[in-house]
């Protein structure tokens, strides 16, 4: 017990003390305590610096680039060839690489994780809820490097039966496993949500005569949107930020093609690509990956900041 | 105009259906979910259950599948998880404190809340690319373990933090109360109460953290995990491989062996994470009862 590391805590016990002795032990402790004190703040800071790094780091290696190539080829050209002549800077294509495997893995994982939410937290037993639960955590646990296995080996194999000309990088196969992949983030976060509007509220809708299917549609998911909508947007900032299986699953050329049957390249497989490589430190095409690391970052910044908004200023509370 | 007696009870028999049809398509989409979990495990078992022997678990990756193995990776990610544990937990244990109990409801405390809720939700692989800069260049740590640990440390940080937070959160007011007036001071209380009493929340969400650090690929190839590594590491300063980096390295080789090494290679991984997420369910339902 901490009484015996400071006896003065159980200063009644020892009157022999004087009471000068005691005030310096006392003085001791408090600057132990002061110690202790900086040494948790000190800690925390450590959140705060490593914000701090990974935008200075970023930015600064990013203006570098700049300097070597203008903003407008790179936000704007739309040929991807920074490692090879004739080297060409435009992001376009990573990004729409990593917009159509996106959107592709939101049609999946959206109307999914919500049909899910809606069975687990409307119309499931306990005992089903505590089975299912577990099961939908520990498919969110399996790593992502997992999934691009999935992805190579039953996905594309399967997708190449039912579409023969399907290349075997594809971005269909990539949207799909991303999507069953933010399935069940999708799913928690929402039966979350949804169960936490009040039973009163489903009571009030079926008392005057409406259905399940009436009450879950009409006033469960409208009560609980906020937070419904703030983990469609944490899926979607999870899938643009992906790494493994789509590189594994997508491949490695970067196109601006509308099909979903060739091979892309998205913002984080380009950076896969570059650390792989031997790519020397300092050149130009060491620079792109800041560049394209500073938009990925950017990108997912302000997805979950608008996620937190959502949450914050439109969650209803409920007495 | 006012609906017949049929009419109506046709109506009703029509909502009534469509709310059957929605019960049974919801229930249909979340047990797919699950199918899919059995049909993912029971591919990856079949292809890689065969090359799952003790060789396997003994030797040292090889151009050769047959003589193949996970040696090297089991180690490192061994060494790695050792590592991280302990730079991640006494730091981010720490800051939960710091938080929770010290900070106040001051404007540092939300702007350090704010910045963890952030920091979560920043990609891994952006995490890779501060260690590549901050540790391996910069600190000139060179490839190693220590460099890997580091990394993985950062990004499991807001994780640990967040789920401890909760967890200190649930520790009623009342026992800091009753320390108080006993006449603790700050940090007495907290070291003698407030955390013994979080210990089992906080463990759930560092095991949590640390499977996931288990299983992330991309930072550690960003900075620089070797794909092939025929020894074991010594110390944190040596170079290093682990079991996510030598699956990736097997998935993107074009034959078919080598496919089913990596299956053998994630069964292991699977079966690591599986134990430690069992644990962290374990403390969970032991503690639920008990604070019943």
């Amino acid at each position: 017990m901490a009484q015996e590391e400071y006896p003065d805590a159980a200063g009644a016990s020892q009157p022999a003390e004087s009471p000068a002795a005691r005030s310096i032990k006392k003085s001791g402790v408090l600057w132990g305590e002061l110690a202790i004190k900086s040494w948790l703040a000190s800690c925390s800071f450590i959140s705060i610096v490593t914000t701090a790094a990974i935008v200075i780091l970023l930015l600064s290696e990013t203006l570098n680039f700049f300097e070597n190539v203008s903003p407008g080829e790179f936000f704007f050209g739309t040929t991807w060839t920074p490692l090879f002549e004739p080297s060409s800077f435009g992001v376009l294509p990573l990004v729409w690489g990593t917009l159509i495997v996106t959107i592709g893995a939101a049609l999946i994982a959206i109307p999914t994780g919500l049909a899910s939410a809606i069975y687990l937290s409307e119309y499931a037993s306990d005992r089903m809820r505590s089975t299912i639960k577990p099961v939908l955590e520990l498919l969110a646990g399996i790593p992502t490097v997992v999934y691009g296995y999935f992805a190579l080996t039953f996905v594309t194999p399967v997708l190449r039966n039912v579409f023969p000309d399907i290349q075997v990088f594809n971005a269909l196969s990539a949207a799909i496993v991303v999507g069953i992949m933010v399935l069940p983030m999708v799913a928690t976060m929402s039966d979350n949500a949804l169960r936490a509007v009040p039973i009163s509220l489903r009571q009030g809708a079926y008392a005057l005569g409406a259905t399940s299917y009436e009450v879950t549609t009409r006033v469960v998911v409208p009560a609980g949107l906020s937070g419904v909508m703030a983990s469609f947007l944490l899926a979607i900032s999870r899938a643009i930020g992906e790494t493994m299986a789509v590189t594994l699953a997508a491949g490695q050329t970067p196109n601006m093609s509308l099909s979903m049957f060739e091979s892309i390249q998205t913002m984080t497989s380009y950076i896969v690509q570059v650390s792989l490589g031997d790519t020397p430190s300092g050149g130009v095409a060491y620079q792109t990956l800041f560049a394209v690391a500073t938009l990925l970052f950017a990108i997912t910044l302000v997805i979950n900041i608008i996620s937190q908004m959502i949450l914050n200023r439109f969650r209803e509370v409920y007495e | 105009m006012p609906l017949t007696t049929e009419q109506e009870s046709r109506h009703l028999e029509k909502r009534h259906r469509k709310a059957r049809f929605f019960a049974i398509f919801c229930a249909a989409i979340t047990w797919s979910s699950v199918l899919l979990l059995a049909v993912l495990l029971y591919q990856v078992s079949i292809e890689g259950f065969r090359w799952l022997d003790w060789q396997f678990i003994s030797s040292f990756p090889s151009r050769f599948p047959e003589r193949a193995g996970i040696k090297s990776a089991l180690v490192g990610t061994i060494w790695l998880i050792s590592l991280v544990a302990l730079i991640s937990i006494p730091v981010g244990v720490s800051t939960a404190l710091y938080l929770e109990e010290f900070a106040g409801k001051g404007k540092i405390s939300k702007i350090i809340e704010v910045n963890v809720a952030n920091l979560a939700g920043v990609p891994s692989i952006v995490y890779g690319i501060l260690g590549l800069a901050i540790f391996v260049r910069f600190f000139a740590l060179e490839r190693s373990l220590i460099s890997g640990a580091l990394t993985m440390s950062l990004l499991i940080l807001p994780v640990i933090i967040i789920a401890s937070r909760e967890a200190i959160k649930t520790v009623p007011q009342g026992i800091r109360n009753a320390a108080y007036s006993l006449g603790a001071t700050k940090w007495q209380t907290t070291w003698a109460h407030v955390l013994p009493a979080s210990f089992p929340g906080i463990m759930t969400g560092v095991i949590l953290a640390l499977s996931r650090s288990i299983g992330e690929t991309a930072p550690l190839i960003m900075i620089g995990a070797m794909t092939f590594v025929a020894f074991l590491p010594e110390g944190p300063m040596d170079s290093f491989t682990a079991m996510p980096i030598q699956i990736y390295n097997w998935v993107s080789r074009p034959q078919e062996e080598f496919h089913e090494l990596a299956a053998a290679g994630i069964i292991v991984l699977l079966a690591v994470l599986l134990a430690m997420n069992a644990t962290a369910i374990f403390i969970r339902n032991r503690t639920e009862r008990r604070m019943k």
